[in-house]
């Protein structure tokens, strides 16, 4: 794998006259696994939100796959890249294959269903994400962490190349959470290009390759796990001493929070 | 529901429609007996000479119970839409003001004489009173059930008012303003039939050729767009086809009300939320409920009056609304 998958140049995005993200470039290759760290408020989900083509730059522009997204129709931008959100409800009645089948959609004609391949792909996706069992719950009997699988194997039964995480395990316990990095991880090296947005230092640093730090709406580092998360870094960016020491067993680094004095 | 739960209730209702319209055939203010109604259709069939009884069954019953199921269907199939769109149980083209603002738009073409065809006016009152409602409904800051059914209800207390101006101006008597007001199929048949079918069937095509996407709205429009539905395009095409859905049935009965609103609600607690099931499955449901409507209303009274069906649907529905809203309520 090789080549830019995501290019964004000179981007500013947000909601009125006060832009959230300002004049932001980066560029994410193929095959890469990026984590977006940063306090509360830096931007990482209007970055996502930019991302998925939901709320159009105010300025610059965002290349997928080598085409500016504003120029996809939104069935292409969807074969390209699916997104899982920060937060999903549960829809009263509506069975958790059915939620996972909208994944494909972006591959429906106008007037046909949704065909045998499709619900193929969607158990598929369901199997993947250990929610198979699930498949003719309503999805507004299940718990965080069942409806987490659910909205996750929609994402992966888009077939994309592309797949954009919006602190997707902010609500899943530890063992879930993890659940969840393996599959990424799985996916990552069968080819599949991450990009999480991490509200958990230690679970980015022991997973993602690549670290984007932003803050303010600024990008303000960017670069291998191992040379940008480190104590100062840290310690800038989230305005508090943290101090780094390397995982005990593989020598990824870790945070650790320090007591002010 | 299941499959089979799903088709054996698909083959009931269907089996249902030419049974209600055939027994409805047998109410009327005229006495007929049994006998002769099935002479009647017999002739008919035959393409006999006109008898008294084939014109009675023909044009006067069968026209006017076509109708009705036509108009149940259309304003159910527009409820269930308007409530998966705005995401409020409590929405219906009545609730909305829609209906109201398609009587308006009718009854103004009417009193000014615009060479125009009713449902066409309906339509462009329909699409008015919509844009009011959901502009209302923003002021109050957000599209709430509560907000969105204040704006319907200011809009349609409005224009019912805009309505009996319009009649009284033209010297109307005050049965043709509650004719608008409180909806009535008295004396109308295939002649109105054939004026609502362009309107109908290209609105009802539309709504469900969108079906699958508004299920996907479901998740809220962020998810769906990044599935790739292209959400402003398939909003406006489904206000479009459930706006011409109520202007069709409006311009033929005036405002019918709650019809849409219980209907896609019942067919959503005991089918499940898919939208294509929900529509079809209302469309059915709808037609029958407003056709056995109609032959109470013209039957209930004694000595051949006739009760406004939408004065029965309001006294039905009514209490229904409250149920909803008390168990959102508590939800």
């Amino acid at each position: 794998m090789s080549g830019a998958m995501i290019e964004i140049s000179g981007l500013t995005a947000g909601y009125g006259s006060r832009p959230v993200l300002r004049d932001v470039d980066l560029t994410v290759n193929a095959g890469e696994f990026t984590g977006i760290l940063g306090p509360n408020g830096s931007g990482k989900t209007t970055l996502i939100r930019a991302l998925s083509g939901v709320l159009p730059p105010q300025a610059g522009s965002i290349r997928i796959a080598g085409d500016d997204i504003r120029a996809l129709p939104p069935k292409a931008r969807a074969r390209r890249c699916a997104t899982v959100p920060q937060k999903t409800q549960g829809l009263p009645g509506m069975r958790a294959l059915d939620l996972v089948l909208m994944g494909r959609y972006p591959y429906a004609t106008l007037l046909g269903g949704y065909g045998r391949a499709d619900l193929e792909r969607a158990r598929a996706a369901m199997n993947e994400t250990r929610c198979l069992h699930l498949q003719d719950r309503a999805t507004d009997t299940l718990s965080g962490g069942e409806l987490q699988r659910v909205v996750m194997a929609k994402a992966l039964a888009q077939d994309t190349r592309l797949l954009l995480l919006d602190e997707a395990a902010s609500n899943l316990d530890v063992a879930r959470a993890m659940d969840l990095y393996e599959l990424l991880r799985a996916r990552n090296a069968g080819g599949l290009t991450v990009l999480t947005v991490a509200h958990d230092l230690n679970l980015a640093a022991l997973y993602c390759q690549r670290l984007v730090f932003l803050k303010n709406g600024a990008l303000v580092a960017d670069g291998p796990t191992r040379d940008v998360f480190t104590a100062q870094t840290l310690s800038e960016i989230y305005d508090t001493t943290l101090f780094v020491a390397p995982h005990p067993l593989n020598g990824a680094p870790q945070a650790h929070l320090v007591p002010r004095p | 529901m299941d499959g089979p739960r799903r088709t054996r209730a698909w083959l009931l209702l269907a089996a249902a429609v030419p049974l209600s319209v055939y027994a409805a055939l047998f109410f009327g203010s005229y006495p007929l007996p049994a006998d002769a109604i099935h002479e009647a259709l017999a002739a008919w069939l035959r393409g006999a000479a006109e008898t008294q009884d084939l014109v009675i069954v023909r044009d006067i019953r069968l026209g006017r119970v076509l109708l009705s199921f036509l108009t149940g269907a259309a304003l159910a199939v527009s409820g269930g839409v308007f409530q998966g769109l705005l995401r409020n149980p409590l929405a219906d083209p009545f609730t909305l003001g829609i209906s109201s603002g398609a009587a308006c738009g009718a009854a103004l073409a009417l009193g000014l004489g615009w060479a125009l065809p009713l449902p066409l006016a309906a339509l462009a009152g329909a699409f008015a009173a919509m844009a009011l409602v959901l502009a209302l409904s923003r002021l109050a800051g957000d599209f709430s059930r509560e907000s969105l059914v204040l704006g319907g209800i200011v809009v349609s207390t409005f224009l019912g008012a805009a309505i009996a101006l319009i009649k009284s101006l033209n010297e109307e008597s005050v049965s043709a303003i509650v004719f608008w007001i409180m909806g009535s199929f008295q004396g109308r048949g295939f002649e109105h039939v054939r004026l609502m079918l362009p309107y109908l069937l290209p609105g009802a095509a539309i709504v469900l050729a969108l079906a699958r996407e508004l299920d996907i709205l479901a998740l809220g429009t962020e998810q769906a767009a990044q599935v790739g539905v292209a959400v402003g395009r398939v909003r406006i095409g489904l206000l479009i086809g459930a706006g011409m859905l109520t202007a069709a049935a409006v311009s033929v009965s005036g405002i019918i009300g709650f019809v849409g609103l219980v209907v896609p609600h019942l067919v959503r607690m005991l089918m499940g939320p898919s939208s294509r099931a929900l529509l079809l499955f209302s469309a059915l449901g709808g037609g029958i409920l407003l056709l056995w409507s109609d032959v109470l209303a013209r039957t209930i009274l004694a000595h051949g009056a006739e009760l406004p069906v939408g004065v029965l649907t309001a006294l039905f529905g009514g209490p229904f609304f409250c149920l909803i809203m008390a168990r959102g309520r508590r939800a």
